[in-house]
């Protein structure tokens, strides 16, 4: 079986009589559905519409900042900076525009590339110094902190219309649906198909499954990790984008959680924290279980701390059964 | 069609609103759940709607300062039916999108403890007057400090939160060191401040943070701290410089542990302020809109008391049997 693994980069593809392990999204989605079937035993009010579309708001920001980390984690690394960065772009694309008057395209222009410097820089130092992701990210974690809170203390309220975009909703049927969450989804697929079914997805895969055979294949590991940092680091903006539609403010105190939780969501999606194996999808299904998990709690009346706990207990449970279905391989 | 579905649906809300007139479904959300402030509010929320037989709620970041995650409870509660939201914002700003939709869905929104900013994104606010908290204590340090010249740190909250500046700046204008505007979130200075410290209400920070400050000016002899953790916090690290002696503590909160800091001598006075009596009247609130469509509105004092066991004359106080016999969390 190892040398299955080592010789094909590709993701694995489905084989329903291989072990669960060969095809992992199917344990996240198992789990989805039955904590759906489960909390529409519980609350009358938890399977509408209306209640379906809030979850997936909810989740839109954490799912978002959660694509870049699948990627950087296919990749074997780990990125502690993201909630940091996606902060940063955040104050600076609306400060800018309220502090200093800048047109707020313009602003969002200027926030998206400080977050591509974070990423290459990430990369670069992961690449060509050598240094491990978790050091190289727990480094720019810091450096995000701090400079978000050297340009602002104040939380930003004073934001355009343009910025309030994503947070705006459309109908379908009776039910309200925000733009962020269409583009939170459009972005997975987007992700899904490169990763799947192009030779820039299938050299992540590669290179987080064995670097060294990657390279004797051809593939340019330092190329392929930089990319991936920084294409992961567009997602943090574009997190922040959909960050400051949903909040309707620029806030100084967000997202220094946002490194676990995109974790808890990768891993709830059974893709490996080692590396080489995983799916984007899974990802989305992982972030949707938490916000699913935290909203029929709530609706039964269960407080936050017994919310958190069960996330705990999940993220266990979802790194044993990828342990254990890959252990001895 | 589409206006007749809506009347349907509002016929239907009507009569279940009518049926369920009884359970009150009211929801609470606080800053953290470990607080032993919130966890005195949660209790006196628990009990007056065990009272009035309505549903309470609780939600909460997941700590200090994650607005998202309070924003994510509060949209989760609306979602559970919930007729009214008590709400102790852990962003005084950010929080008001978040507030005026839930008004919008036709919830009752209040704001206990810590005012929005505006004032006006909340239906009304049950709160301790902390600028006066923050007088009464700076009223206290000017009379116990008389011949001394007064060096001072602040051990503070966190920027831009409304909270930690009226308190700070009522300590200091009660001082008579500096004016200040009793609803603005800026903090004032003055030249006898000789350092500042944001502490986030920590116990380790504060300890940190008065470290600090001892090794910038040893000579400090007066510590205002935003609350009783951060306190005891600066002690530690007073005592530890062997300056326990020499230099006031004075603090606001009037939690147990934090009376029982001005039985031992740690802290040398403290405003005492009551969560219960908030959170009661916070349900109490929303079941009374709920029965009979009649919203609570503007700011109501929740009362602050000035807990020493050295009364200064002039400076109205009760010393630490009181404080015991009325503070909040675990003695």
């Amino acid at each position: 079986m190892s040398t299955v693994a080592t010789t094909s980069p590709a993701p694995p593809r489905t084989d329903f009589l291989r072990s669960l392990g060969s095809f992992p999204i199917l344990g996240p989605v198992a789990a989805l559905i039955l904590a759906c079937i489960f909390f529409a035993t519980q609350s009358d009010r938890f399977l509408s519409g209306a209640n379906f579309s809030l979850i997936l708001q909810q989740v839109v920001v954490v799912g978002t900042l959660a694509i870049g980390q699948t990627l950087v984690i296919l990749t074997g690394g780990i990125d502690l900076s993201n909630g940091m960065i996606m902060a940063l772009s955040s104050v600076l694309m609306t400060g800018l525009y309220a502090n200093s008057g800048m047109d707020p395209y313009l602003a969002v222009l200027v926030g998206m590339a400080v977050c591509v410097a974070f990423g290459v820089v990430n990369g670069w130092l992961h690449t060509f110094i050598g240094l491990p992701p978790f050091i190289v990210t727990l480094g720019t974690y810091s450096i995000a902190y701090s400079l978000v809170r050297i340009y602002t203390t104040a939380t930003i309220t004073d934001v355009p219309p343009a910025l309030n975009f994503f947070g705006d909703t459309f109908r379908i049927g009776s039910t309200a649906i925000t733009y962020g969450t269409v583009a939170m989804i459009v972005l997975y697929v987007i992700a899904w198909f490169v990763l799947r079914s192009t030779p820039a997805g299938r050299a992540v895969y590669a290179v987080g499954d064995n670097p060294e055979a990657a390279r004797l294949a051809g593939i340019h590991t330092g190329r392929v990790l930089i990319a991936v940092y920084t294409i992961a680091a567009i997602s943090y903006g574009i997190a922040g984008l959909l960050l400051v539609g949903r909040m309707g403010v620029g806030d100084p105190n967000t997202g220094q959680n946002g490194n676990l939780e995109s974790i808890t969501a990768v891993v709830l999606g059974g893709t490996s924290l080692l590396g080489g194996r995983g799916y984007i999808m899974g990802t989305l299904v992982g972030a949707l279980i938490v916000g699913v998990f935290r909203n029929g709690l709530q609706l039964m009346g269960i407080g936050s701390n017994y919310q958190v706990l069960i996330t705990g207990v999940l993220v266990i449970l979802a790194a044993s059964v990828d342990y254990l279905s890959h252990r001895g391989k | 069609m589409k206006l007749q579905r809506a009347l349907v649906a509002a016929a239907a809300a009507v009569l279940a609103g009518e049926a369920l007139a009884a359970d009150v479904t009211v929801g609470l959300i606080t800053k953290t759940e470990s607080n032993p402030f919130f966890v005195k509010m949660k209790e006196g929320a628990s009990q007056e709607a065990k009272r009035q037989g309505a549903k309470l709620l609780t939600g909460a970041g997941a700590k200090d300062g994650d607005n998202e995650g309070q924003v994510t409870a509060l949209e989760n509660m609306i979602n559970a039916g919930a007729k009214g939201i008590l709400i102790t914002p852990s962003d005084t700003k950010a929080i008001v999108p978040a507030l005026q939709r839930a008004r919008q869905q036709g919830a009752l929104v209040i704001a206990l403890d810590t005012a929005t900013e505006p004032q006006s994104a909340v239906d009304a606010l049950f709160a301790t007057d902390n600028f006066k908290a923050g007088v009464l204590i700076g009223q206290w340090a000017k009379a116990a400090m008389a011949g001394k010249k007064p060096v001072i740190a602040t051990l503070d909250l966190q920027p831009g939160i409304t909270v930690g500046a009226q308190r700070h700046n009522g300590f200091l204008q009660g001082m008579g060191l500096a004016k200040a505007d009793p609803n603005s979130s800026n903090l004032v200075t003055a030249p006898q401040v000789v350092c500042s410290q944001d502490t986030h209400g920590d116990q380790a920070e504060g300890q940190a943070a008065m470290e600090n400050c001892l090794s910038k000016n040893p000579d400090i002899n007066l510590v205002y701290t935003i609350n009783e953790p951060a306190a005891f916090g600066a002690y530690t690290a007073i005592r530890a410089a062997g300056k326990e002696k020499d230099i006031l503590i004075v603090s606001v909160d009037g939690g147990c542990r934090g009376v029982q800091g001005v039985v031992d001598g740690k802290i040398a006075a403290t405003s005492q302020q009551y969560p219960l009596k908030m959170a009661t009247m916070g349900v109490q609130a929303v079941v009374d809109y709920a029965k009979s469509g009649k919203k609570v509105s503007g700011y109501t004092d929740t009362g602050v008391t000035l807990i020493t066991d050295k009364a200064q004359p002039g400076v109205p106080s009760k010393d630490s049997k009181f404080g015991m016999a009325n503070c909040w969390g675990t003695k």
